[in-house]
């Protein structure tokens, strides 16, 4: 534990570390004895003020010098406490104090506490932070790795500022391997992983397992059939969203199986991309499904356009193109917000058969209403399994499901623990 | 009833638009209710200390002005109340033009300056990227605020350096980027305390977050923002919005009825 | 190779992503900063391509005089004005009484905000069409959300106020937000969440891979 935390003037027994961090101090290190003495001379030379206060330490702290405005300086802040903040890169130093007498709501005799570092005891001092009255604890969120720091804290008000008694260190920020509030996730992480991988190599093995059928994903390829029975296009919305969102992934990968479906039955299809990435993959996903159907040269560069990330001028683009061209199918996959409703209305004024699917929860009932199949959740992620029947695609959707099982069950027995009042389950799926 | 088989949907258009401008001229003044979410939003801000800098996130942009500037207006007044301070950012690129202008209005109306009481960092490209680099520096990924001026030069940016800087961050949300990415890349992990307004369509998708204590309150709408008006004893649009917005679902609701009076009427003739 | 060197970077770069969510030394801690702020910079550069994209399309329409041209003409006119617009003002284009920011304020923002009160109109409409109650969960689910629109305005309150307290509408509302409705938005979150989880492992590990490159 590399967080190191002295009570320098012994005179205030308040600036004591409490016990669960005294295993923090080196009591071993022969330069806690010189920096003991070090920094209180340190903190007395630093200011009149201190030295008053420390001279009148045994004394109740009220003792303080009359100021201009009339009103008392408020007694200093107490029992300093840093110490480095665990789980992290080394960037950050908690600090704990406890609060001047005269921090007390509508006194107005405190408004603020000032968290003062210096990498000697004797300074130069550099205020670090401020924090609002009622406060009593703070990380210095600006420490360098590995440098040793003393700190100290000064109550200030309308009449004036007084530092504490004491101050504390040295104490440095020390970066760690691992988190360790986060082995729940890790071990979770490991077992879904595992899973997943391990359906895949079965499925690859010949096991492939039962996908029990969607009707909103078959209803894709009857959509793509009417359009070219019709002579009319496809439309496809991958959502809304930038590549950043998973959902927005899975969207242009249905997108390519739909692209091979239409390249084969030779069905014009328009992609409007509402951000630039997506609609470069857009276009890969595009021109790939006419290549895997074996016409290549039916792609038109045109069809897939970026529009524009402005949700509204989106809809706008999109809702003009159901009304000019008319496409027999529209097919929604992604993630869609306020536009879902906008979009699958227009689209059902047209009369074009409509298949939509998110993970937007929110959105679902409005594209549930609104178009004649919808893919809810998860079904969505399953989509590119089920649509292209690869093995491997198939088998993680197992592995999820195995995820599921256990997260069932951890919320049953997690349920039936916090009602017997055993919280330690909780406590270890809790990650900082 | 034969009518409304073939009712074109205009008319429902019409009734809709009618509904909605009576009230806003002639006002109803219908009772309102504070709910458990909203006051949950105003007990959050009232706990905030005296004076300290407060985040607020307003990822919106012009479509969500009638739904989320009333509560921004709110909080923002409520904050100045406690002579807080105010750091905003916005994630939606088509946002800091609205956001900027609520803003000066209401600095105006109350006497703030620009630079010491509040700043409007603008908006930054990265949706969530940018939330998790705001945890290391704040100053740093936004170097430059919405008017070009160069961010540490302001002394409301003295004492910012990221969320930890902040008691209470309030995320004012349109969707995304907003309350939900700042509850799973902030709130889950830097810990700050957290409360949010969005729009009405967007706050079922927050109750679990809600009940979780990850958002300290809600403000769902202009339902939330009018009921956070009531809560601050203010009259804003919000509230002037709320008869509209009465008539309005009365009117869905009747809308559902009345299809299903239709599909009853064709069954019927159908057995 | 083609595909090879973007699927091992792929991979890379998601493990290593994965890794600095448990390892917080700054030998991980740092690289994976830089990475996410690289994000933020491809992605700027993503809008030149999307621009020229537009561009391209729609100039093309204009010259082949296609259906619809001069809608294609409105739009890249604004987008050209809106561009050149904001290139003339400088640093300072969103600040108050600038060029940009006058049309900001009286033609994107009205038009926006009008496209989204259309929501208003097609929900109504979408509600007397679609919401038909022909089984059971159907009327279950109709009646709930007759609960919950009406007990979110004030009309709710005023409606039942003969009620005792605690027993009208809005608290209706509020438990049906809370109880059933959060259920079942959990499940489906989680079940959601456990498909990304699944897909971005696909991605990660370059089983679906089709969305880097048509060739095999």
């Amino acid at each position: 534990m590399a967080g190191v935390t002295l009570p320098s003037a012994t005179t205030e027994p308040a600036c004591r570390p409490p016990a669960a961090r005294a295993s923090r101090v080196l009591a071993g290190s022969a330069a806690a004895g010189a920096a003991l003495i070090l920094l209180t001379a340190g903190a007395l030379a630093q200011s009149p003020a201190a030295s008053d206060t420390t001279r009148s330490a045994s004394l109740p702290p009220a003792v303080t010098p009359a100021t201009p405005t009339g009103a008392p300086a408020p007694r200093p802040a107490s029992g300093l406490v840093a110490s480095d903040v665990p789980n992290d890169a080394g960037r950050a130093i908690q600090l704990d104090w406890k609060a001047s007498p005269d921090d007390v709501a509508g006194r107005h005799v405190l408004s603020q506490y000032v968290v003062e570092r210096a990498e000697n005891p004797g300074g130069p001092w550099t205020t670090v932070d401020s924090a609002a009255a009622g406060t009593t604890t703070k990380v210095d969120q600006n420490a360098r790795r590995g440098v040793l720091y003393f700190y100290r804290i000064t109550a200030a008000g309308p009449g004036g500022r007084t530092p504490a008694l004491s101050i504390t260190g040295p104490v440095s920020a020390q970066s760690q391997w691992f988190n360790s509030t986060r082995w729940s996730v890790l071990l979770l992480t490991i077992v879904f992983f595992g899973g997943v991988l391990w359906f895949i190599a079965s499925a690859q093995a010949g096991r492939k397992p039962f996908v029990r059928r969607i009707p909103g994903i078959s209803a894709i390829e009857e959509a793509i059939g009417r359009a070219t029975e019709m002579g009319r296009s496809v439309l496809y919305v991958p959502g809304v969203q930038d590549i950043d969102d998973i959902q927005t992934v899975q969207g242009l990968v249905i997108l390519e199986n739909v692209a091979r479906l239409t390249a084969k039955y030779e069905t014009p299809i328009t992609v409007p991309v509402a951000y630039p990435i997506p609609f470069t993959i857009a276009e890969e996903m595009v021109k790939a499904g006419h290549l895997h159907a074996g016409h290549p040269e039916a792609y038109d560069p045109n069809s897939v356009r970026f529009v524009s990330p402005e949700q509204f001028a989106y809809v706008a683009a999109v809702t003009g193109i159901m009304l000019r061209d008319r496409p027999a199918a529209h097919i929604f996959m992604g993630s869609f917000y306020a536009e879902s409703l906008l979009l699958a209305e227009t689209g059902f004024i047209t009369g074009a058969i409509q298949v939509a699917g998110t993970a937007n929860v929110a959105q679902l009932p409005f594209l549930v209403v609104a178009c004649d199949y919808t893919l809810i959740g998860e079904e969505l992620y399953a989509a590119s399994a089920y649509l292209s029947g690869e093995a491997k695609l198939v088998g993680s959707l197992k592995g999820a499901d195995l995820m599921k099982v256990i997260v069932i069950v951890m919320i049953v027995v997690g349920c039936v623990l916090e009602t017997v009042g055993i919280h330690q389950l909780t406590h270890w799926m809790v990650t900082q | 009833m034969r009518w409304l088989e073939n009712l074109d949907r205009r008319w429902i258009f019409l009734a809709v638009g009618v509904l909605v401008l009576i009230p806003l001229l002639r006002p109803l003044a219908l009772p309102l209710y504070v709910s458990p979410p909203t006051q949950g939003f105003v007990n959050a801000m009232d706990q905030i200390p005296d004076g300290s800098t407060v985040l607020m996130s307003c990822d919106y942009d012009p479509g969500a002005k009638p739904e989320l500037v009333p509560m921004t207006r709110t909080a923002i007044r409520q904050l100045w109340s406690k002579h807080c301070k105010v750091v905003v950012t916005v994630l939606w690129n088509g946002g800091p033009g609205l956001v900027d202008q609520v803003l000066r209005e209401e600095g105006r109306a109350a006497h703030k300056t620009y630079g010491v009481d509040w700043i409007n960092l603008g908006y930054k490209s990265g949706n969530e990227a940018v939330m998790v680099l705001m945890g290391q520096s704040i100053p740093n990924t936004f170097p430059r605020d919405n008017s070009g001026g160069v961010t540490t030069s302001y002394p409301i940016m003295h004492g910012v350096r990221d969320y930890s800087s902040f008691p209470l961050l309030v995320s004012i949300s349109a969707g995304y980027p907003g309350t939900k990415e700042y509850v799973q890349q902030v709130q889950g992990r830097f810990h700050i305390k957290m409360v949010s307004g969005c729009t009405a369509v967007s706050a079922p998708e927050y109750y679990p977050y809600l009940q979780s204590g990850q958002l300290e309150g809600l403000l769902g709408g202009m339902a939330g923002a009018a009921e956070y008006e009531l809560a601050r004893h203010e009259k804003g649009a919000a509230t002037q919005g709320m008869d509209a917005q009465s008539l309005a679902h009365m009117f869905i609701a009747l809308c559902i009825v009345l299809g299903n009076v239709v599909l009853w009427q064709r069954r019927r003739r159908g057995a | 190779m083609k595909r090879e060197v973007p699927l091992f970077i792929t991979a890379a770069i998601g493990l290593f992503m994965i890794l600095s969510f448990f390892v917080p030394h700054q030998v991980v801690s740092v690289p994976a900063d830089f990475l996410q702020q690289s994000a933020v910079i491809v992605v700027a550069f993503g809008y030149v391509l999307g621009g020229a994209n537009v561009l391209r399309v729609n100039v093309d329409a204009i010259s082949k005089r296609a259906d619809g041209w001069p809608y294609k003409l409105m739009l890249v006119a604004a987008l050209l004005t809106m561009l050149i617009v904001g290139l003339v003002e400088g640093e300072g284009f969103q600040n108050e009484g600038t060029r940009f920011t006058w049309m900001y304020n009286n033609i994107y923002s009205p038009m926006a905000a009008t496209m989204f009160a259309l929501l208003a109109f097609f929900i109504a409409s979408a509600a007397f069409r679609a919401f038909r109650i022909r089984t059971v969960d159907a009327a279950l689910l109709a009646v709930a959300a007759l609960i919950v629109m009406i007990g979110r305005v004030p009309i709710g309150t005023a409606l039942t106020r003969f009620l005792p307290e605690h027993h009208r509408l809005p608290d209706l509302a509020e438990w049906i937000m809370n109880v059933p409705q959060n259920a079942a938005k959990r499940a489906i979150l989680i079940g959601a969440a456990l498909g990304v989880m699944a897909t971005g492992l696909r991605v990660i590990l370059g089983i679906e891979r089709s969305y880097l490159s048509g060739e095999d």
